[in-house]
């Protein structure tokens, strides 16, 4: 029994910190963000040689063969510095659909990404909840149709399109009658897109065949884990500002930390913050360990990171008062960040219907 | 991380679960939940079978009664597991063996230990705990029922309330103002009182749910010997702070709410509204998928905890992500149960505020009670404002309040 994280974990978590702090603090954060694809190919380069890019791919591929929960560790340091970098769609997700992939597609695509040379957005939306004027179908084995919310759209090479349950098509971007159009939401460290399929032949098809099943739903938890990640990485940052600026900040003659108005705002926050740090830990073990559990973990973990997350980047924001509401000052990066990680793969209120529906 | 249990626990537990297989009907009635304040003979019993075979004082030496093992927080879990499991009696709880005797075991003289800890596990002695007082709630150490020495003897006068099982009990431990020049929390001792004492009256403290589960404790010139008193003199704050460490943590208390939960869906699935089962009910089932995210992070965050004590880290070390999730399990688990027990009313509507045994009503009225009765565990133990100035403070390292006056 040891239910927390090992040393190397800890060392993952500490090193990645460190270098997002040094070469990608909120300063330059907001320089990446306003470029055209919220992209920065050295960030990227740097997090490749840390090991980070394609930790999910088998080290047989030049991977580091680790398991979602160091994933989860990674996007958790993501979302705590905001970073704007692929890593979900490129190396949670991408690694998790090609596991089910050929040899001949790994062998193609995984020691790219494990090297950062490759980029992979994923349009999976479109299996979670269909809008009116979009989703995908399939005609004689060419595609149709518009994906929204394409994930790490910004600057990828090619696009894994989940087609309903079981199968996955990759397009490459520039891939004839594909037209890909980014999206402006509220979070500019990320960039999703709309994808218009007019009769778009794939590259490849992953899965569809015998013995793969449940591919996109396997897909999907590893990203609702690595949302919730994300959202918890981003609401411990959301608190370190709170607590640091309500003890520095003086009114009627005295630190505001110093009054339980505020002070249980803060312990609020934590209160939340603490139990859901050991619910994403544990989703992401089930990820690899107890993969009957998996599924409904994931939902719980996403849905429950959400609620709370909004929760606490809406009280950090209050803790501040007006300072939290400008633009010059850092916060709203989080705010924003978990707005938009929030409603990805699925809002709080689908995830639960889903949860109970498997369940009763 | 790594969530199995090496074998030679597997097999306590195998042990474990085929004894409580083969002896539950020895049990006492009333399910899972530890016999308190009881001199039933047959709680006493399974307690005594308990006891010979390990799965009670476990950890008690031999020379006071116990069965005298090393203490192991994971076999401490196998144990809360499996009679949860089995909903069978875990054997005599409550303040005596849970508080008074690891306290004792701690800073107990030899005398006191031969002669209360072997009773109290035994259940042949009840305790009760006499710390709040009416002025003396979350400000604690306001305690003002005093002592004057009178030759070997205390003489002791004030009030204790919130006292649990008083009305049974044979014996108190409580914090008592033995020290009146010194500072408020330099002046208290742990004394041992006898309840049969002339000048103590004990007054049953009905409470919202309609039942007694608190009381009063009048003191009127009550002489307890010096020698009661665990520990040195005006020691008393610091002894009742190791007491509460004692204090159980979420570990049983994220099976208790597991065990809740499932009884919630049970509840949720019976019950039928227009054709519709409450379960089905979208909304009401919305809120019982966020109930369940809450239990399974309970669930995971009395693992996490679990480990930090393995690992014998400081859970509660200030300042650390560690340190404030160990502060945070009371507030985050008395809320849930309270939330939960919501749930069951709003699923049943009317039926819901049934009580007092009325026609129609569910399971003896058991979420309307737990309804209420959350709602003062909420309070009791340190409110929920008081564990958060504590999580502030102790975990994310906030000052404190200026005193008024320049209070210590």
């Amino acid at each position: 029994m040891d239910f927390g994280l090992s040393d190397e974990q800890k060392l993952l978590e500490q090193t990645l910190r460190r270098l997002l702090a040094e070469v990608a603090p909120p300063s330059r954060v907001r320089e990446i963000m306003n470029g055209e694809a919220a992209h920065d190919p050295k960030l990227w380069a740097q997090l490749a040689e840390l090991g980070v890019a394609g930790m999910l791919v088998p080290e047989s591929q030049g991977g580091g063969g680790l398991a979602l929960l160091d994933a989860a560790i990674a996007m958790q340091s993501l979302g705590h510095g905001a970073t704007p970098a692929p890593f979900l769609a490129t190396s949670v997700l991408a690694p998790v659909a090609l596991a089910a992939g050929t040899p001949a597609q790994q062998r193609a695509w995984l020691p790219r990404i494990a090297a950062g040379d490759a980029l992979l957005g994923v349009a999976a939306t479109e299996v979670v909840n269909k809008r009116a004027d979009a989703g995908m179908r399939e005609a004689g084995g060419r595609l149709h149709g518009k994906a929204l919310f394409v994930l790490d759209a910004g600057a990828a090479d090619a696009f894994l399109v989940a087609i309903d349950r079981d199968r996955i098509a990759l397009v490459p971007r520039d891939g004839a009658g594909l037209t890909v159009t980014l999206l402006k939401t509220i979070d500019r460290t990320r960039r999703v897109a709309e994808l218009v399929f007019e009769d778009v032949t794939p590259a490849e098809w992953i899965g569809g065949h015998d013995g793969v099943v449940g591919l996109t739903d396997r897909v999907l938890a590893a990203g609702r884990v690595a949302l919730a990640a994300d959202i918890l990485g981003a609401c411990e940052r959301a608190i370190e500002l709170a607590v640091a600026y309500a003890k520095q900040r003086e009114q009627f003659g005295r630190p505001i930390a110093t009054f339980q108005a505020v002070k249980h705002l803060c312990a609020e926050m934590v209160a939340e913050l603490e139990p859901a740090r050991s619910l994403v830990w544990y989703a992401a073990y089930a990820f690899d360990e107890r993969p009957e559990e998996a599924s409904l973990l994931a939902l719980h973990a996403k849905a429950h990171l959400a609620e709370i997350g909004t929760t606490i980047v809406r009280t950090a924001t209050e803790v501040h008062g007006g300072i939290g509401f400008t633009d010059g000052y850092d916060l709203h990066l989080w705010f924003k960040r978990v707005g938009l990680d929030r409603q990805l793969l699925g809002g709080p209120e689908r995830l639960r219907e889903e949860a109970a529906a498997r369940q009763w | 991380m790594e969530l199995s249990f090496a074998p030679e626990y597997e097999a306590f537990r195998a042990t474990l679960r085929a004894f409580l297989e083969a002896n539950r009907e020895r049990a006492p009635r009333g399910g899972m939940v530890a016999s308190t304040g009881t001199r039933d003979p047959a709680s006493i019993a399974w307690q005594k079978l308990l006891i010979e075979h390990g799965y009670a004082a476990r950890t008690i030496p031999k020379r006071y009664g116990g069965y005298g093992a090393d203490a192991d927080i994971l076999l401490r879990v196998i144990l809360d597991e499996e009679f949860a499991r089995a909903g069978v009696s875990s054997g005599i709880g409550g303040q005596g063996p849970e508080m008074l005797v690891p306290t004792l075991l701690e800073h107990g003289s030899d005398e006191q230990r031969e002669r209360w800890i072997g009773p109290t596990i035994r259940g042949e002695v009840v305790w009760c705990q006499g710390y709040s007082e009416p002025n003396a709630g979350s400000d604690l150490a306001n305690v003002q029922t005093r002592a004057t020495e009178d030759g070997d003897h205390f003489v002791v006068n004030g009030q204790k309330i919130w006292t649990t099982t008083a009305h049974l009990a044979d014996m108190m431990f409580g914090l008592i103002r033995t020290e009146p020049g010194e500072s408020k929390h330099g002046g208290l001792s742990y004394v041992l009182i006898p309840m049969t004492t002339p000048g103590i009256e004990v007054r049953p403290l009905g409470t919202m749910t309609g039942r007694a589960e608190f009381n009063e404790v009048f003191f009127t010139d009550v002489r307890v010997p010096q020698s009661n008193v665990v520990g040195r003199r005006g020691e008393g704050w610091k002894i009742a702070n190791t007491t509460l460490k004692h204090e159980r943590n979420m570990l049983a208390s994220s099976g208790m709410l597991e065990a809740g939960f499932a009884r919630l869906v049970d509840a949720m699935k019976a019950e039928s509204r227009d054709g519709r089962r409450a379960i089905d009910d979208p909304v009401l089932r919305d809120r019982l998928v966020k109930l369940q995210a809450r239990v399974v992070a309970s669930k995971a965050h009395s693992m996490r905890m679990l480990t930090c004590g393995l690992k014998k880290q400081m859970p509660g070390q200030p300042g650390t992500s560690e340190g404030a999730a160990a502060l945070v399990t009371k507030l985050w688990g008395c809320e849930l149960s309270h939330q939960m027990a919501a749930l069951a009313i709003d699923s049943m509507g009317e039926i819901g505020v049934l009580y007092d045994g009325s026609k129609h009503e569910r399971t003896f009225g058991l979420w309307q009670f737990l309804y209420m009765f959350s709602l003062g565990l909420i309070i009791g133990g340190g409110t929920a404002q008081i564990q958060k100035n504590i999580i502030a403070e102790r975990g994310l390292l906030m000052p404190r309040e200026p005193k008024v006056g320049g209070e210590r």
